[in-house]
């Protein structure tokens, strides 16, 4: 029994234990469930009367805004009282009626006195000032003033510091307190705290300086430019030095610091930790401590950087208007920087991928020449002042930059050939076909009879714009054959470039240009057409030609010989984007296009020199069937002028006027063509969608 | 516990009675006992959770039970805002420091109420409701912490969204009281009401140090650039009208006016206007006839005729949006919400979150001063971009004003991206709406560089035990000039691969890989033996491509290098009687994938393939040992938005199709299982990325009459 009892009662201590260890269990249990909530936990008490909170404010008070506040008329003038100098902004200390003439955007640069001296930095910008598109040498019609004293350089310490600045402005009619000029500087203050004393009053004026501090920058009216040294280019520039995309993008050193002094203004305490996060193996710092000429190059350093650091607080990121820095740099803080290195490692390959090109962009597009400098600065204060007709942040940042993205064209980004994946869409269905003609029309069974009816019978053509150069008036409607689509008959005004003017009636993002004696098939421009949609923003032709380096005669020589490679296709047959028509008569300099009008020839030499410019790619050659133009006798027609040995030296010479106006050589190489995917293949003929390409 | 305690005691008290039962009837007692104490053990137990979860909850309070807080006359006030601060100069980051979720942790401080030394609230409302909305949407998030020693950002429970409800000098010692003001060091205040009559400030006057200002209405004078953060005025409407989201295009009216205050200079441009445009232009004023309060807020008038509001604003395709007393509009939020585009005419004006929104793509920007032209400028924007910004102007709302929690995160994540820069948000991100970016690509490799020919190419040859077949595909590719390396990737486990001195004396490294699986999946593997950008897959048994071929295939690949350039070239197809999608290895007219049995691509796809692929593509692969290539075709198309190159003509591949599945012959089966291929992808990928060509690229004198010694690939197409 007693054993009994001693079993009852260990049994009943296993209940006691077990409903302990259950509740236990329980508790546990319950504190997971309250730690779980426990995390997204909200402290924030979930109040009783929540819905009995009071409204922040009443909303008819929210509708009246506050009610119609004062007169605008007479804010205006109160503000252009308080808000000047170093509260300038583009509302208060800049004239727009001045640039809302008939010219629109226009600069004038004050000519420079006797006996100026002008450094060769400052002698480069008032070039890119006088060579761009917005010059005017009439100080009436000009919306923006540059001046001829060279400000660059504030240092008093430096040979080029220029005195008695600030009497000298004043001494200039037009000044008018700075109103509408914009003054460029790269250097200011002295040894050994370099202010941002430019050591005269710069007044209403936009400063465009470099290394500018966010202290002192006026925001939306200053403009912080890139520091340049005076070997910088004038034009083109070299490319960025990344020419491959390796994978893992890791270079020998991860992170390197190059000294510069006038750029940050880093301190020696950020020097000296610098110092220590240095390991020497893959993070290395250079510096240069040296006082005086040996700035860095600044821009020059990223290309070899491997992933862009800027350390620097307060420093305002060059064209920080328009540039998002923080897609292509690690901005970092002064104060974290022994943290670098762990944030630098933690930056993964995709990110680092695409902050490298990204820099290599922005390099190409705003920073490798003066020219670009310059014009990138002008365009940002023209955006301010045409504000409803600019770009957005897409068109300043994404290829090819805001410097070949003309608002004035259209500020919607499906117009444009280079954003077609970034909005996921394709190019448009049709094309317009734009046929130059300079013969007059005599006979039925011209060229231009039969390519009219090839043209039209492409299901992807939406209409034909003849463009008539021809000396003769253009014929009657009547002459015309009937078309399937709408024929237009548009004067050229007898002017070779005339067949590249953005023509209104041209609605189509593609465009086929022709010549009039161009024979071609039907399925060869469908062909091709299939083909440009798949390259918007090249152009898509037939015949190649190619250019190459004569060491003998240190030029550019242009080859229409068959070879293994080309350069440019010919616009007699191409399709490229519409774009390209606004760029080629309102981007190019008219002193090219004139020289295209003189000379009647290179028209298609410049196109490919500008689309090449934009895409930094090659054109795209298509198959077809005959050689075109190479054809011996084409009847009908006056002595082919491309017989013309003149002709062909007029070529040579316009690509290197070309190049010498771009600043570089454009074009590029390519080794393919791309034919249909069954061309000339073993196989049934009647498998084939493209057949005729074959014939011949 | 303590109630199984009483129960223990009387445990004991049963036993003398049991002494002269049953073993049986023990031990039924014993479970009943047991049920019992279970039983009892739920009942104690189970209410007592349900109390300490309602603890957690903790307590719903009202918001009159928070503590009072009595302020001394004496009490320090903060110094104004300081003009100059910047988030390097008044922002304290040690306190965010490095943190590898890159994610701010921001402390809400406890509910007070702050009253003077007589007992006079510092605000005339307390705590409103948009106020706790937007605190109780932060504590919801993962920027929360309740820890205030990890905390990098404090948010105060004063609630300083209007500023007209506020005691200023009392609000500010109150703020000043906070235990970790420290000069309002990474302190943020939210304001959308700011400034009072008659001059109406831009930024909230309450002194508040270096606190961080989230302000609707900042101008370009107060508004410190990349330190504060400009937000929306909220509007309320939002909450109680349901406006659904309208196919954009065009509308009845052109543009419309519907704000209430404005001023009388501008409203008789505005009527100008009207004029001169007659019905596209629609200008609404406040009702007069209509009965003051909840009514007259929601309707509008033009002589006499009653409007709905804020429904009419989905009548216009543009909203005008003139700036009051005030810079900052609810009625932004109203438009926006209609999906109209706002017309915002409010010079020196920071537009909310323009630091990150591209307001460009969303409205119309025009100078006051340009009042009397607005119709013709609105006229020039082409009407596809009119239905883009009506788009962006919904999603706008959508995703940055619809709600004090939208306002609040948007402002969080800001101020999370300046400090953690290497992980912001990238523009797409911030503006692209939903439906964009599913469809848009930004190619990982979108720079246009024609890599340098002298590095030349890897070769990756995935090999089983094929070893004559392997040692002749070496032995020919060896011959390819541009050729860097060539690595094998042994995938036979039981078997090693040969000595050193039976391989084929190439000029190259060779390098011979051994992997732990048989799995298909290693080929595309990211060695770091692959030195190179460019890398040519190729299968043991493909040497009918000749020297010249390569070569040209990897020119070709220079001129592509985001692309997949590959020989044999395939299609996929929709099959309309099924429904489904079809894999088509016919010679056809058109190319959508390329095998890569023998392919170029950039090194980076293999660490795409590897680490990034999508779902359970990987394993799948590997499962049923097939279709690998048409995974790395998906991959490729789906981040480049672009078509491989089929290079150089057709070609007689001995049985291309059957290289992974050892010796069977192409059939019906197998076909089969590629087109079901496809479709799982597809439905992985949850769209169909491949795109569709009819071209395919060959040397630029390839069959023309020339002579063939002077091509410089003269050898293609050979069979």
């Amino acid at each position: 029994q007693a054993r009994k009892k001693y079993v009852l009662l260990g049994l009943c201590t296993c209940c006691w234990l077990l409903l302990y260890y259950w509740g236990g269990l329980q508790e546990c249990l319950l504190g997971l469930i309250t730690h779980r909530r426990g995390e997204v936990a909200r402290p924030w008490p979930d109040w009783l009367d929540r819905v009995l909170l009071p409204d922040y404010a009443d909303q008819a008070e929210l509708q009246h805004g506050g009610g119609p506040g004062e007169s605008p008329r007479q804010r205006q003038q109160t503000w252009a009282g308080i808000y000047k100098d170093s509260h300038c902004r583009m509302d208060t200390c800049f004239d727009f009626a001045r640039c809302q003439g008939q010219s629109g955007f226009r600069v004038y640069v004050y000519p420079p006195e006797k006996g100026e001296r002008v450094s060769e930095s400052y002698r480069k910008i008032l070039t890119s000032v006088a060579e761009s598109r917005y010059y005017t040498s009439d100080p009436r019609e000009a919306c923006l003033f540059v001046l001829g004293i060279d400000t660059l350089d504030r240092d008093q310490l430096s040979s080029q510091f220029v005195p008695n600045v600030d009497e000298r402005i004043r001494g200039y009619p037009l000044w008018n307190e700075g109103r509408n000029h914009v003054i460029f500087n790269l250097y200011s203050g002295t040894w050994p705290n370099y202010t941002e004393d430019l050591g005269f009053n710069v007044g209403q004026a936009i400063l465009a300086k470099a290394s500018l501090n966010t202290e002192h920058f006026r925001p939306g009216f200053d403009i912080s430019i890139p520091l340049f040294s005076k070997d910088h280019p004038q034009k083109g520039g070299e490319r960025g030095w990344l020419v491959r995309n390796t994978v893992p993008p890791r270079r020998k050193y991860l992170l390197m610091f190059k000294g510069k002094r006038y750029l940050t203004g880093i301190g020696s305490d950020t020097r000296n930790a610098l110092h220590h996060i240095h390991n020497g193996k893959d993070i290395v710092s250079l510096t240069t401590c040296r006082h005086g000429k040996d700035w860095e190059k600044h821009k020059d350093a990223r290309c070899d950087h491997d992933n862009q650091e800027y350390e620097s607080n307060g420093w305002e990121l060059p064209f920080s208007d328009v540039i998002q820095w923080n897609q292509a740099v690690i901005e970092g803080d002064e104060r974290l920087l022994l943290q670098v290195p762990s944030t630098v490692r933690a930056v993964g390959i995709d990110r680092v991928l695409a902050l490298r090109q990204r820099t290599q962009m922005l390099w190409e597009a705003y920073f490798s020449s003066v020219d670009k400098i310059v014009l990138t600065t002008l365009e940002i204060i023209k955006d301010r002042v045409y504000s409803h007709i600019s770009r957005n942040k897409l068109m300043w940042n994404a290829l090819p930059g805001g410097l070949l993205v003309l608002p004035e064209y259209s500020t919607h980004l499906a117009h444009y050939p280079f954003y077609y994946l970034n909005l996921g869409i394709s190019p448009g269905q049709e094309f317009t076909a734009v046929i130059h003609s300079t013969s007059p029309l005599v006979s039925q069974s011209q060229p231009i009879m039969k390519l009219l009816q090839v043209v039209s019978k492409s299901k992807y053509c939406s209409q034909i714009i003849i463009l008539w150069n021809s000396e003769k008036p253009p014929p009657h409607r009547s002459k015309w054959p009937p078309m399937p689509v709408p024929l237009t008959v548009t004067d050229g005004r007898r002017k070779t470039s005339s067949r590249f003017l953005p023509h209104a009636a041209i609605e189509t993002d593609a465009v086929l240009s022709l010549d009039e004696d161009t024979v071609l098939l039907t399925n060869e421009i469908n062909f091709a057409f299939h083909v440009w949609r798949s390259f918007p923003e090249r152009i898509v032709g037939y015949p190649p030609r190619s250019h190459f380096w004569d060491p003998v005669k240190r030029a550019w020589g242009y080859t229409s010989k068959w070879t293994n490679e080309y350069s440019i296709v010919l616009t007699g047959a191409a399709f490229y984007h519409r774009y390209y028509h606004h760029l080629f008569s309102h981007y190019l300099p008219s002193s090219l296009r004139a020289l295209v009008d003189r000379t009647l020839n290179c028209d298609d030499i410049l196109m490919n020199f500008l689309v090449s410019a934009v895409t930094h790619l090659p054109p795209i050659k298509v198959a077809q069937r005959k050689q075109y133009k190479e054809m011996p006798a084409l009847q009908g027609s006056k002595t082919a002028p491309w017989a013309n040995p003149e002709h062909f030296t007029q070529r040579q010479e316009c690509v290197n006027t070309f190049a010498s106006w771009f600043g570089y050589m454009p074009l590029v190489h390519s080794q393919f063509r791309l034919d249909p995917v069954l061309f000339k293949d073993h196989v049934s003929v009647f498998r084939k969608k493209y057949k005729d390409l074959e014939r011949v | 516990m303590c109630a199984s305690g009483k129960y223990s005691s009387r445990g004991p008290a049963l036993i003398p009675r049991m002494k002269t039962k049953h073993r049986i009837y023990y031990i039924t007692l014993f479970s009943v006992v047991l049920l019992g104490l279970i039983a009892t053990g739920m009942f104690q137990f189970w209410p007592h959770s349900i109390e300490s979860s309602a603890e957690w909850s903790l307590d719903r309070r009202s918001v009159h039970d928070a503590p009072l807080v009595r302020i001394p006359v004496s009490s320090p006030i903060p110094e104004r805002g300081d003009l100059s601060c910047r988030m390097h100069t008044c922002f304290d980051v040690y306190r965010c420091g490095y943190n590898p979720k890159n994610k701010i942790k921001v402390y809400i401080y406890p509910l007070q109420r702050f009253v003077d030394d007589v007992g006079v609230p510092i605000s005339s409302t307390g705590l409103s409701r948009e106020y706790n909305d937007l605190l109780s949407a932060i504590s919801d998030s993962d920027f929360y912490t309740d820890d205030v020693s990890r905390a990098c950002l404090f948010i105060p429970s004063i609630d300083v969204l209007n500023q007209n409800s506020l005691r200023i000098r009392e609000t500010a010692q109150a703020l000043a009281m906070l235990p970790r003001w420290d000069k309002g060091m990474n302190h943020l205040l939210f304001n959308m009401l700011p400034g009072g009559p008659p001059d109406y400030n831009t930024a909230l006057d309450v002194p508040r140090d270096r606190a961080l200002l989230a302000g609707g209405g900042f101008s370009t004078w107060t508004y410190r650039q990349g330190y504060d953060v400009s937000i929306p005025v909220y509007s309320p409407l939002s909450a109680e009208v349901d406006l659904p989201e309208r196919q954009p295009g065009p509308r009845r009216y052109f543009i419309l006016s519907s704000q209430t205050a404005i001023h009388r200079e501008y409203r008789v441009e505005l009527e100008r206007l009207k004029e001169e445009n007659g019905e596209a232009v629609l200008l609404l004023d406040k009702c007069t006839n209509l009965s003051q309060g909840l009514a007259s807020i929601r309707k509008r008038c033009y002589k006499g005729q009653v409007y709905d509001y804020p429904q009419i604003l989905q009548e216009s395709s543009f909203c005008v949006v003139l700036r009051g007393a005030r810079l900052g509009q609810a009625t932004l939020s109203d438009v926006l919400q209609a999906g109209c585009v706002p017309v915002i005419m409010a010079d020196s004006y920071i537009l909310p979150f323009s630091e990150v929104l591209d307001w460009k793509r969303a409205s119309v920007v025009i100078p006051e001063e340009k009042l009397p032209e607005m119709y013709t400028i609105l006229k020039s924007i082409p009407h596809r971009q009119v239905e883009e910004m009506q788009r962006q102007a919904r999603w706008f709302w959508e995703a940055y004003f619809s709600s004090m929690k939208a306002i609040g995160m948007t402002t969080l994540q800001i101020i999370n991206d300046r400090i953690y820069p290497y992980a912001a948000r990238t523009y797409e991100e911030w503006n692209n709406p939903p439906i964009v970016k599913w469809s848009s690509v930004n190619s990982p490799l979108f720079l246009p560089l024609i890599p340098p020919r002298s590095p030349g190419f890897t070769a990756v040859v995935l090999t089983y035990d094929r070893i004559e077949s392997l040692f002749r595909v070496i032995t020919e590719i060896s011959k390819v000039p541009s050729l860097a390396k060539l690595l094998v990737v042994w995938n036979n486990q039981n078997k090693s691969p040969p000595e050193e001195l039976l391989w084929p004396k190439v000029a190259v490294p060779l390098k011979v890989v051994r992997t732990k699986e048989n799995k298909l999946s290693n080929r595309f593997f990211p060695f770091d033996e692959i030195e190179t950008e460019a890398v040519l897959a190729i299968d043991d048994d493909i040497i009918m491509l000749t020297s010249d071929e390569l070569q040209f295939g990897y020119e070709v690949w220079r001129e592509f290098p985001d692309r997949l350039v590959g020989y044999p070239g395939r299609l996929h197809l929709w099959d309309h009687e099924m429904g489904k999608w079809k894999y088509e290895s016919e010679w056809t007219n058109e190319v959508s994938m390329v095998l890569t049995g023998a392919a170029f691509y950039h090194k980076y796809f293999n660490y795409l393939y590897t680490y990034k692929m999508p779902g359970d593509i990987k394993n799948w692969v590997d499962a049923h040992m097939n279709c690998e290539d048409i995974a790395m075709n998906f991959l490729v198309a789906n981040i480049t938005g672009k078509a491989p190159i089929k290079v150089t003509p057709r070609k007689k591949f001995k049985c291309p199709e059957c290289t992974a599945i050892d010796g069977l012959s192409l059939d019906q089966t197998h076909m089969v299982e590629r087109s079901e291929c496809i479709n799982k992808f597809a439905s992985v990928f949850g769209t169909m990325p491949l795109k569709v060509v009819e071209h395919r690229a060959d040397p630029v004198l390839y069959k023309d009459d020339f002579p063939e010694k002077l091509k410089s690939f003269p050898n293609i197409g050979s069979l």
